[in-house]
């Protein structure tokens, strides 16, 4: 149905409609989770602190974001390490 | 069996009262029992919407008060014999005049003698809303495919769902703009699908003619000439529970671009 719905309406051109469905399925994410880019700041924060006690991360290749699947949201964390610490610094 | 219905959008001006109309007639049409509920108090139009404007005595709001019973404020649509009627809400007052209970009230009442009620919801998520939802055990969600419209659509389905506690409400995707989808400026029923996840109910495509049917006060749907007529006529089948494809958007443009080329208009 839904293959016959975008051989009908749906072909993939340059438009701005790509735009429109970016754009709202970052902010849908944000509504539905309930959760504002200012809190996510502040939870990434928070995540690379507790973190950096244990091993030493690259927080310019940090990437913290909500996922959109289905009908959930999943926090997910690309942390890369630069290597692990052998003493804990706390 | 009877059914109540919402009919809601979260944002303004998509098209509400003119798909409760044309719902409220298309199944009067079929010979369905119809009664439609304006639930927009202060800012009331299903009356206009449907020419009825002239023949209001009494409102919801005074079959609340007791000023009258129910069955007095009620009324008929002449032009569809017995089948449909209109329960208009007060223009003076404000959403604070009808609450919840009263609205399940009512409905309950009404579900009674009527093989469909059909909420006219007001614009909003707050207390005229919530009023409007309170009675109902479907919900027809109305959007158009638009970056707000949409928002506020996917919104409303999540307060649907968790504090009214409808289930699977259906979409209907107003004011589509055929040739805007075919270039790549408008999205796709399939972009919506992927978007909101809700199954649907029917695409009216962009017509002139609805606004020349609101301007003199009857429903669309009647006139099987227009494409928006058409439209509503599938989505009244579907909800009587028939499985009818999709009109085919496409060769309708495709009719009027040749059109256009046979009579040199490009």
């Amino acid at each position: 149905m839904l293959d016959f719905l975008a051989r009908l309406l749906g072909r993939e051109s340059p438009g701005s409609k790509n735009i429109a469905k970016e754009r709202l399925r970052l902010v849908l994410i944000h509504d539905r989770a309930d959760i504002s880019p200012q809190l996510l700041q502040l939870l990434k924060n928070e995540i690379v602190a507790v973190i950096s006690k244990y091993m030493e991360i690259d927080d310019k290749g940090l990437e913290v974001s909500l996922e959109h699947v289905d009908k959930q949201v999943a926090l997910v964390a690309n942390i890369p390490i630069r290597k692990m610490k052998r003493v804990a610094n706390i | 069996m009877s059914e109540v219905i919402v009919v809601t959008s979260g944002k303004g001006g998509v098209g509400k009262t003119t798909v409760t109309a044309n719902i409220g007639a298309g199944l009067a049409m079929l010979g369905h029992k119809v009664v439609l509920i304006d639930a927009d108090t202060g800012l009331r139009n299903l009356d206009v919407v449907l020419g009825m404007e002239n023949r209001i005595v009494f409102d919801l709001t005074d079959v609340i008060e007791g000023k009258c019973r129910l069955r007095q404020a009620m009324i008929k649509d002449r032009r569809f014999g017995e089948s449909l009627f209109m329960l208009p809400t007060a223009q003076t007052k404000d959403k604070s005049a009808v609450t919840e209970d009263d609205l399940r009230n009512i409905c309950g009442q009404l579900r009674e003698h009527f093989d469909y009620v059909i909420i006219d919801c007001p614009a909003g998520i707050e207390q005229g809303f919530q009023s409007a939802v309170a009675g109902a055990e479907k919900a027809i969600v109305v959007t158009a495919a638009e970056v707000a419209a949409v928002r506020d659509a996917d919104r409303v389905v999540g307060i649907l769902e968790s504090k009214a506690d409808i289930r699977d409400p259906k979409l209907i995707i107003n004011r589509l703009r055929i040739e805007m989808v075919q270039r790549g400026d408008m999205m796709t029923l399939e972009d919506m699908h992927d978007i909101l996840g809700l199954e649907l109910l029917g695409v009216i495509p962009d017509d002139e003619a609805v606004v020349v049917a609101t301007n003199r006060g009857e429903p669309v749907v009647v006139n099987e000439q227009t494409v928006a007529g058409r439209a509503f006529r599938d989505i009244v089948r579907r909800i009587q529970g028939e499985a009818v494809p999709l009109m085919n958007l496409e060769s309708r443009e495709g009719f009027f671009n040749r059109l256009r080329k046979i009579i040199g208009f490009r």
